[in-house]
């Protein structure tokens, strides 16, 4: 993996006539972590966007370095699909090894995607994600749906990214278990 | 660009038509799939004369510019399930971050669109032309004009489809849109028709090349500011 830095200056986020967050900043290089907490409503989507660079900010710079992969509360998998192809689609245009089996979704293979509930759709996204073989992983509420297990295999996954030089940014209301993990309480940054 | 960089993004795109043309042509939850329009076409070339009257004479006059209606309005069942899917689940977004330019994916999506709409149009073509007891040389024009004037129409219906996606009411917003823009498809389809209607014909493929050559740009822009 390439080394990867993810630094934000003076960010700024508006949504519509409305602005959300201002003065967010950070800097972030290969193995660290941050977790982007607050409320809902807060912007912690609109800033995962504005990070990925699908919107653009209404203020500051964004300097980034490695490839991104976004996981937000939208599954692209084609629904009428089953699991396996699907997750395939993605496998093979990142081209990605086989298929990881950190998620325990090898029995539901044959299972079309629409049929999946809510954590092993949320499996499946960080199966994808696993998979993509990017360096900067934006997460948007990686833990929403999962139980304490699979919570506990997530962040584990998490871990073993960072431990590979990658970098996550985490957006959630909940409480994250992971070392050294910087917290950036988003409601210090409202206008 | 380097040669690899440039071969892994013409697998990528080669993987996205591959998709593209599962869901177009066999229709899926929500997506019609390539056969409602294709019966929607060949209904109208059968109900036509029930309502003007078997005179094969006035069939055989008008039938054509009737092919050129009924494909017109085919085109515009597809409209609101060609992109707005794909927005939805976030697909082009994840296209967008894999570094794939909305330009090439729509690029891809219109000869999708057109393989699984314009062509199956033109294999019934010959069907609906003998419902409405067109002459040979009349339906040579007919499948030529189609051959010229369906690319555009498939390059329209994915601008329209991209600019309406994620709009409350789009699929109504899209039919109307798509009837004046492909105006002079229809004008130069139907001139082509006429006796030495070869300048028709020019005029049509030209007409659908611009469609073809704006469309990927109009589409992809249409995308991105719809993120915003």
């Amino acid at each position: 993996m390439q080394p990867c830095r993810l630094f934000a200056e003076e960010l700024a986020c508006r949504r519509g006539d409305r602005l959300l967050l201002r003065r967010v900043g950070f800097r972030l290089v290969a193995g660290d972590a941050l977790h982007l907490a607050g409320p809902n409503g807060i912007g912690k989507s609109s800033l995962l966007r504005i990070l990925a660079g699908l919107m653009r900010p209404y203020a500051g710079r964004i300097d980034a370095s490695g490839t991104i992969a976004l996981s937000d509360e939208r599954l692209p998998l084609d629904a009428h699909r089953p699991l396996g192809a699907a997750l395939d689609f993605w496998r093979r245009l990142d081209g990605a090894g086989a298929q990881s089996s950190d998620f325990g979704l090898e029995d539901l293979h044959d299972v079309p995607v629409r049929y999946l509930s809510t954590g092993q759709r949320k499996r499946a996204a960080l199966a994808c994600l696993s998979a993509s073989g990017t360096g900067i992983w934006l997460l948007d509420e990686p833990l929403n749906g999962l139980d304490a297990y699979w919570a506990g295999v997530a962040q584990a996954a998490i871990e073993a990214h960072r431990a590979s030089g990658g970098i996550a940014v985490i957006a959630s209301h909940q409480p994250l278990d992971l070392k050294g993990l910087v917290v950036l309480p988003l409601l210090d940054h409202l206008p | 660009m380097s040669r690899t960089a440039m071969s892994v993004t013409g697998r990528q795109l080669w993987l996205i038509f591959r998709r593209d043309c599962g869901l177009l042509l066999g229709g899926a939850r929500g997506r019609g799939g390539a056969t409602l329009p294709l019966l929607f076409f060949l209904s109208v070339a059968m109900l036509y004369p029930f309502a003007v009257g078997p005179d094969v004479r006035l069939l055989a006059r008008t039938g054509a510019g009737v092919i050129w209606v009924a494909a017109l309005l085919a085109a515009i069942l597809p409209l609101d399930r060609l992109v707005e899917p794909d927005v939805e689940t976030g697909f082009f977004d994840q296209w967008a971050l894999r570094g794939l330019s909305e330009e090439a994916v729509m690029l891809v999506r219109i000869v999708a669109h057109w393989l699984c709409f314009g062509v199956p149009l033109m294999l019934a073509t010959p069907i609906a032309a003998g419902l409405l007891s067109l002459e040979g040389t009349q339906l040579v024009r007919l499948e030529l004009g189609l051959l010229a004037g369906t690319p555009g129409l498939a390059a329209i219906g994915v601008t329209i489809a991209a600019l309406t996606a994620g709009l409350r009411a789009g699929a109504a917003l899209g039919g109307l849109l798509l009837i004046p823009l492909a105006v002079p498809l229809l004008i130069f389809g139907a001139g082509s028709l006429q006796p030495g209607g070869e300048d028709g014909l020019a005029l049509l493929a030209a007409a659908s090349l611009v469609a073809v050559a704006v469309a990927p740009f109009a589409a992809g822009a249409a995308i991105r500011a719809a993120r915003e």
